[in-house]
């Protein structure tokens, strides 16, 4: 039986922005999601918006990029995603994670971590609860 | 409105290639540097990565995709929450998975300004032996058009 090594401290706050609208297109090309809300101001403007609005799942990818930077790429069983609050253009959002619990599951030790993208606004963007496996050292 | 009767709905089976360039089209436009996506030669999908499953059933066709039946309002629907499980590490590069899509619960909430409506579509993924491998839960809601938040 090997030990499984105490996980590692949340790394330091992943801060991305200003945010563009290239951006959003980028993540939109590479998603699938064309929802023109993103990127075409004269449908945002009809839409009753100042500007296009961000994209929730950008957001959520920028999380999973905090939580696999910390965590392991291969080691994610569950990203569970809620999107609270509107990110716009020129905004700078910022990355965080906090350990929840650590347990273990049908011989696995796993590790419960939640995570926040806020925005300099001070609008928390998107939460999500993730579930990674910890590799015995 | 959206509609109840979608509860149960079940698409047709589509085809999902998992490619390393997309991978890495997706680590840059979620600015991940993770040597995991950029350096392996099979690399495993980043956590939010089956999204993309859009493209694939949108080429599949209609009937692949039965989120249309739940005919959620375009001006009140929005995304509320999304959950990805992966049942050991995500799947690799070079993967071929079949996925399904179904409806789930449809079903409303009182909220704070009136009735939320919540509808929850689940896309299983099966590898080539048809072992289960990752499983995506999207959830809906629509507000109950203005004049009607009784």
């Amino acid at each position: 039986m090997t030990a499984t090594p105490p996980p590692p401290p949340p790394p330091p706050p992943l801060v991305v922005g200003p945010l563009t609208r290239t951006d959003f297109v980028r993540y939109q090309g590479a998603s699938g999601d064309f929802n023109p809300l993103h990127h075409d101001e004269t449908f945002a403007r009809a839409a009753g918006y100042d500007a296009p609005l961000a994209v929730g799942m950008l957001n959520a990818g920028l999380l999973a990029t905090y939580a696999t930077n910390w965590l392991g790429a291969e080691a994610v069983r569950r990203f569970k995603i809620r999107f609270r609050g509107r990110v716009w253009p020129g905004d700078t959002v910022t990355c965080t994670g906090a350990l929840v619990r650590e347990y273990e599951q049908d011989g696995s030790q796993l590790v419960d971590v939640e995570l926040t993208c806020t925005s300099q606004a001070g609008v928390v963007a998107v939460q999500a609860w993730a579930t990674f496996a910890r590799e015995p050292a | 409105m959206a509609n109840p009767a979608a509860q149960g709905a079940v698409g047709a089976p589509f085809m999902v290639e998992i490619e390393r360039g997309k991978i890495r089209e997706f680590a840059a436009a979620t600015h991940s540097a993770n040597p995991a996506y950029w350096h392996d030669e099979n690399p495993v999908v980043p956590p939010t990565f089956l999204t993309t499953q859009m493209f694939w059933e949108s080429w599949a066709g209609t009937e692949s995709s039965p989120w249309h039946l739940v005919d959620l309002d375009q001006q009140r629907g929005v995304h509320a929450e999304q959950e990805y499980i992966f049942y050991g590490p995500p799947p690799r590069a070079g993967a071929r998975l079949t996925a399904q899509s179904r409806i789930g619960d449809v079903y409303t909430k009182q909220g704070r300004s009136g009735p939320l409506t919540f509808a929850v579509m689940i896309t299983e993924y099966r590898d080539e032996s048809g072992r289960l491998v990752a499983e995506a839960k999207l959830t809906g809601v629509e507000a109950a058009p203005p004049g009607d938040r009784s």
